[in-house]
């Protein structure tokens, strides 16, 4: 069974990036969609089911933090997992993302590796 | 909390996190050159420059600046294709290595200085420019070579209240 993911941040280079990682982890990828802020995100989501979010932190307009919170407080998005791929790599935004209900955090720079591990469990 | 972050501790930091960078997202080799500490801004630069900005209770900016060929190297090895100009792809991956470096910097100093805030980067390419930072007195400026391209860093980080003196005049007199 295909996954649907959406890829959240506002460089074009690392959405492209993290796609290719997933692809080289092995995820059965369905369609990828992409969004470079929480607002756009939030948008993509009402014409499209996904089954995992990947989101950047630092973000104009609504950054990762507020997008999780979002995320989370709304029934029809609870239940998808959202994984952390930041630069934020400070422990007080690591607890506040997995205490908003973020099921992993990754920090950047990663390796395919480092993704493919955080996954394993999630999806 | 220290009152002030050395030189050589901004250099250590700075030389980790590019390398870790390099040799994490870009496969590409990388060395340190001779760092140097001055107060001199940039003067006529031609090529591409990020600057990324740090806040909380010490103030700083990260700003990296590099030849249009080098960009378009990082980007080519970042993203997997290869760019011959300067396009919005190259200035977003340019963004995003300096967001990288500098954020990696950031969450070393935290350990030292508790929370900062990490600014969104910004990337300006062109041809005889200058740049000014307002407040700063002093940068570390560490050199990288990567084959026969060079980049540098420029960083700073203080006591935010040494960054905004008007708002220290402010507090004192109220």
């Amino acid at each position: 069974m295909s996954l649907d993911v959406l890829i959240v941040d506002d460089s074009a280079a690392i959405r492209k990036i993290l796609q290719r990682v997933l692809v080289q982890a092995d995820v059965p990828l369905g369609t990828v969609c992409e969004a470079s802020d929480g607002i756009e995100a939030l948008e993509r989501l009402k014409t499209i089911k996904v089954g995992l979010i990947l989101s950047d932190i630092n973000m104009p307009n609504m950054d990762g933090i507020a997008l999780l919170g979002r995320l989370k407080a709304d029934e029809a998005y609870r239940s998808i997992p959202v994984l952390m791929v930041t630069t934020e790599g400070s422990q007080a935004k690591v607890l506040q993302a997995l205490e908003l209900g973020a099921k992993g955090y990754v920090k950047k720079p990663f390796t395919a590796e480092q993704i493919k591990e955080k996954l394993v469990g999630v999806i | 909390m220290p009152e002030e972050i050395t030189h050589n501790a901004i250099v250590e930091a700075v030389r980790l996190a590019t390398e870790d960078v390099f040799a994490t997202m870009l496969s590409l080799p990388v060395k340190c050159g001779d760092a140097r500490q001055t107060p001199k801004e940039l003067e006529s630069f031609d090529g591409v420059i990020a600057v990324v900005g740090i806040g909380g209770h010490w103030t700083g900016t990260g700003r990296i600046s590099l030849t249009p060929q080098l960009a378009c190297k990082l980007a080519g090895a970042l993203v997997g294709c290869s760019f011959d100009a300067v396009n919005e792809e190259v200035l977003d991956a340019v963004a995003e290595v300096s967001n990288m470096i500098v954020g990696n910097v950031k969450t070393f100093f935290e350990e030292q200085l508790g929370p900062l805030g990490l600014s969104v980067p910004t990337v300006i390419f062109g041809r005889n420019y200058r740049t000014r930072s307002a407040g700063v007195t002093n940068w570390s400026v560490i050199p990288f070579f990567t084959g026969s391209e060079e980049m540098e860093v420029h960083f700073c980080l203080m006591p935010t209240k040494q960054a905004h003196p008007v708002h220290r005049e402010v507090l004192q007199t109220a």
